[in-house]
């Protein structure tokens, strides 16, 4: 199972809440579907960030697409060194793969997530169709 | 079929073992890479790699007609071709358009196409209608014959312990009949990667006892994904990209292939274009930035829009990207710049001359 200290997005984010602070990242399974990583475009510090609103841009070889915050709030940091180690994001996207740090307007957003058992099984059904 | 709808080539089941990334594709279900596509895509230019064409459409023209028949269709004609010969050409529509590109094998009683998948049934469809009165049957053979690339530069190497062909001796776009891994079938010096490299063609069940062997021996399965981007970095064109219904050959780059020395459909309207020369060409261009310009992306000069990104993708080779679009000829030689439009950043981008990349001989 994937890490049950945070929760998940449909389209493949996590956030590690820890007090009103939110950690963002992507999943294995979406660093997995795009391959290659080619391009990648963060928000900015002081960005206001919205539920389901794209916040960013990645790239693979395959495809551009775009990442959407998993919670509303400011952001409050970056991990700027990312968009030139995208490596890291490949070897270990819910590590050394963090992408920012939201903190949040409405906490009460966080239970509209799925638990890590919950977006395991998500996973399996996408595999599967 | 599967439950989709999509066709499956005879090699499937291996790459459903290799845990192969599938995806639907001109209404077949392919592999679109294995390892990665950088990683395929570095094998083939760097080794050798493998690959599954066995969704290309294969017809069999046979009969006394089939040579007059092929010559009233095709731009760049096979009637002085002796067999062994293997010749790539455009195939045009009256009005000069592609209809597709293909490659023709010449045997001593037959011609065997190889079409792209996208356009095979309306192919079959356009041949026999025009190749009527010219005494030809023709025979749709993808079914039955699977068909794999083997290409780079150890792709000799590689397969000259398993074949009984004389390799050194099988020229480019030249065939044989040969077998490998003891399986009889047939052999050409022809890819579409710009690396040396062969691709055959056996009987649909016996392919997987082909395929086995060469991945042992060292090929690296690989995808479209790679194809794409190997082909592309060659200046090969991909029909849906920089080929279509209204794009004519000598635009689109294509004017070796074009013989006026015999009477083919679409003549009369090439040789207007030829005598006042085309109207738009074919450009090749590398984009500053790391964002990739996607195929439908606006090409910009001084502001305006002059053209679209027919191909546009990360060349692994070069580490840069690259593309190809259709724009007003006087723009379309080297070194002339451009912009092209990336989502909402426009990117500074440079005519170079094709093919992007060349291999050492």
């Amino acid at each position: 199972m994937r890490p049950t200290d945070r929760k998940y997005s449909e389209t493949s984010e996590w956030a590690k809440i820890e007090g009103d602070t939110a950690t963002v990242g992507i999943t294995d399974y979406a660093v997995k579907q795009l391959g290659d990583l080619i391009y990648l475009d963060l928000p900015e510090e002081g960005d206001n960030v919205v539920k389901g609103d794209p916040c960013g841009e990645i790239e693979s070889v395959k495809a551009a697409s775009d990442i959407y915050s998993p919670l509303t709030g400011e952001v409050v940091a970056v991990n700027a060194n990312l968009p030139d180690d995208l490596d890291n994001l490949a070897k270990d996207p819910f590590g050394h793969g963090w992408m920012f740090k939201v903190k949040l307007s409405d906490p009460g957003e966080v239970a509209h997530l799925k638990t890590a058992e919950e977006y395991d099984q998500f996973v399996k059904a996408q595999e599967a169709r | 079929m599967s439950a989709l709808g999509l066709r499956e080539t005879p090699l499937l089941p291996l790459h459903q073992e290799a845990a192969a990334r599938l995806v639907p594709f001109a209404g077949w279900k392919m592999p679109l890479c294995f390892s990665g596509i950088v990683e395929e895509h570095h094998a083939t230019r760097n080794s050798a790699g493998l690959f599954d064409l066995s969704h290309m459409g294969r017809f069999r023209l046979r009969g006394p007609g089939r040579t007059a028949a092929l010559d009233h269709l095709v731009t760049n004609g096979v009637a002085a071709l002796p067999p062994g010969r293997v010749r790539y050409t455009p195939l045009c529509a009256e009005d000069g358009g592609v209809l597709d590109d293909l490659l023709v094998y010449v045997f001593e009683d037959e011609l065997l196409l190889v079409v792209n998948a996208s356009n095979a049934a309306a192919d079959f469809a356009w041949i026999r209608e025009h190749a009527e009165g010219f005494e030809t049957t023709l025979q749709d053979m993808t079914d039955a014959v699977a068909m794999i690339g083997l290409q780079g530069p150890r792709a000799a190497a590689l397969l000259a312990p398993l074949t009984d062909a004389d390799l050194p001796a099988l020229r480019n776009y030249h065939h044989v009949t040969a077998t490998v891994a003891g399986i009889p079938g047939l052999l050409s010096r022809t890819g579409y990667t710009g690396e040396d490299g062969f691709e055959f063609l056996f009987p649909a069940a016996t392919v997987r006892e082909v395929w086995a062997p060469l991945r042992e021996a060292g090929a690296v399965p690989s995808g479209l994904g790679a194809r794409d981007s190997l082909r592309l970095e060659a200046g090969m064109p991909l029909y849906g990209h920089e080929l279509d219904r209204n794009t004519n050959p000598l635009e689109a780059g294509l004017a070796s292939f074009v013989r006026f020395d015999h009477d083919f459909i679409g003549r009369a309207a090439l040789e207007r274009v030829r005598d006042d020369g085309p109207r738009r060409k074919l450009a090749a261009f590398e984009s500053d930035g790391k964002r990739i310009p996607r195929p439908g992306c606006r090409l910009l000069s001084g502001g305006h829009e002059v053209g679209r990104v027919a191909s546009g993708l990360y060349s692994p080779t070069l580490r840069r990207n690259i593309g190809t679009g259709y724009v007003p000829a006087e723009l379309a030689a080297p070194g002339q710049t451009l912009e092209v439009e990336v989502r909402d950043e426009r990117l500074p981008a440079r005519v170079v001359p094709l093919p992007f990349y060349k291999r050492k001989t």
